[in-house]
């Protein structure tokens, strides 16, 4: 296993485009807009808090997260299912599922690396506050990581060839990232669009990150659908997934 | 001993019938050889043996009836259209398959055999064909199997690299490796097998050693040549030996049988006419197989 990874992990370094995307893009956003000078006033419908104190470092670390789970991933392991590589694999002793942990792995690894990039980026250029509730806030970065990855391995299942697979990851990733607050803030969308969010696989994410970063607990709902979209996504995607 | 016993294997894919009913047993040692046209159920027959599709009926024992990770130590495979990571260097490969088996083999020496020694930092994607099939080869003994298949490995490769790789074939026999070979070149499955399972169609046709299945068509040949001068054809064909004779452009072409070239230099002689490229054809695994069949191998 540990040579596999090793591996995989090589091979990942060696075609960073994805990668670098993915970690390059929030970081660059986060920057940039963090420069509006509006951002850095209290707003009072956010409870006094500043936009760039967990609003727009929290939709980065999102934007970073899913970047990775839903088209990278997808991306790669379609790749290798069409090229064989899960084929050949699967004449050896050894389980291709490893190739799968492996990927994931890799992904969540980047994953952790932008979101402590964005954290310390936000913290000395910006002035954002660092997440106040460290333990709470890691713990539910892996899990909403793992539920967004649980969504790219089910896409990497049904996307039926390697050009098709992250079209379909972008397709859900933008309408998924408006719920979650990317554009416009959750606490200023209508109830009712708001109580969806609750409902789909990236909002929850978004304001249980959120709410750990500024020191709050999550709350339960949103925990209960990280849980339920890792176990019904992953599952899915175990049913689905095809090696040849 | 036998190394692979198949019989009567049948499998059946949502619009056709792939394998219909193949049975055939493989000795230790021995290359097998598992020829047909395109389409004929080689691959899905192998497939089954290699462990990768379940048959609808039909039984497949190999060495005595192993079963997933034992028959995975024990048979390598090498499979139509498997690619690697293009980025993926040949050593990467070995080293990371390698680890995959109880017994690896010796990767240093593996590359050398294969002739990719010099290619140990190449990635996958800058290797040509032959290369490519070569190093799908090494993937395949790297385990040191008892047993491997190898799945259409010369199609798309030029002559000399197809020549290479009949050389590596013949090397690994030597080395005690029983050999499944699916082909669809009559010259390959020729030169390498000493048995052979003709299929067409998901059943088998025929099966015997390449010379056995010539004789079958009764040593039929053909003899060539440009005569000298003026040759009336009705003296050739009131020849016993002889079954047909044709002319193109200047050439005569004779089929038959027996010894057909020492009666036709007779009639010639006879007549004072001298054959000009004189040659003689003798049947091949192609006319056995149009013969047994009534189609053609190749294209």
């Amino acid at each position: 296993m540990n040579k596999m990874l090793l591996t995989e992990a090589k091979l990942f370094l060696r075609d960073p485009g994805g990668p670098i995307f993915a970690v390059m893009l929030p970081l660059v956003l986060l920057i940039v807009l963090g420069q509006i000078p509006g951002f850095r006033e209290a707003i009072p419908e956010m409870g006094g808090e500043r936009t760039i104190d967990t609003q727009l470092p929290g939709m980065m670390v999102i934007l970073a997260v899913v970047t990775m789970a839903l088209t990278v991933l997808p991306a790669t392991l379609v790749n290798y299912r069409e090229s064989g590589v899960l084929r050949r694999m699967s004449t050896t002793p050894v389980n291709p599922i490893r190739l799968l942990v492996a990927q994931v792995v890799n992904n969540l690894v980047v994953a952790i690396v932008a979101t402590v990039l964005l954290i310390g980026t936000g913290y000395l250029v910006l002035g954002s506050i660092l997440p106040r509730s460290p333990l709470a806030f890691a713990g539910v970065f892996v899990l909403g990581t793992a539920s967004m990855l649980s969504l790219g391995l089910l896409i990497a299942a049904v996307a039926p060839n390697a050009k098709v697979a992250p079209g379909i990851g972008s397709l859900l990733m933008f309408p998924l990232l408006f719920m979650a607050g990317m554009w416009i803030p959750r606490e200023l969308m209508p109830d009712l669009v708001r109580r969806i969010g609750d409902f789909l696989p990236m909002a929850p994410f978004a304001d249980a990150l959120r709410d750990t970063w500024a020191g709050h607990a999550p709350q339960p709902l949103h925990l209960v659908v990280m849980v339920a979209t890792v176990l019904v996504m992953g599952g899915l995607a175990a049913r689905f997934f095809r090696w040849e | 001993m036998k190394v692979i016993e198949v019989s009567n294997l049948r499998k059946r894919y949502r619009d056709h019938l792939a394998v219909d009913d193949v049975s055939f047993t493989v000795e230790e040692g021995e290359i097998f050889g598992v020829l047909g046209p395109n389409g004929a159920g080689k691959t899905t027959t192998v497939e089954c043996v290699a462990g990768l599709r379940v048959p609808d009926s039909g039984t497949v024992s190999v060495l005595g009836g192993l079963h997933r990770t034992e028959l995975r130590e024990q048979l390598g495979v090498q499979l139509q259209s498997s690619m690697l990571p293009e980025k993926l260097k040949v050593w990467e490969a070995l080293d990371l398959y390698a680890s995959f088996y109880r017994r690896p083999a010796d990767r240093v020496r593996l590359m050398e055999r294969v002739g990719l020694a010099d290619k140990r930092d190449t990635p996958y994607g800058k290797l040509s064909g032959g290369q490519k099939q070569r190093l799908s080869i090494a993937l395949a003994l790297v385990g040191t199997p008892r047993v491997a298949i190898l799945d259409e490995l010369t199609t798309g490769l030029d002559p000399q690299a197809r020549r290479d790789t009949w050389e590596l074939i013949e090397r690994i026999r030597e080395d005690g490796v029983t050999i499944l070979l699916v082909t669809h070149f009559m010259e390959e499955a020729e030169r390498l097998c000493d048995r052979l399972a003709l299929i067409d169609s998901g059943r088998v046709v025929a099966m015997d050693s390449p010379s056995g299945l010539i004789a079958m068509v009764g040593g039929r040949q053909t003899v060539r040549f440009r005569p000298s001068g003026p040759l009336d054809d009705s003296k050739l064909e009131a020849l016993p030996e002889v079954t047909g004779v044709s002319r193109s452009g200047g050439q005569v072409a004779v089929t038959g049988t027996g010894n057909l070239l020492l009666a036709i230099t007779t009639v010639l002689s006879a007549a004072n006419v001298v054959p000009a490229d004189l040659r003689v054809e003798q049947a091949t695994l192609d006319d056995a197989f149009l013969s047994l069949t009534g189609k053609k191998i190749s294209a």
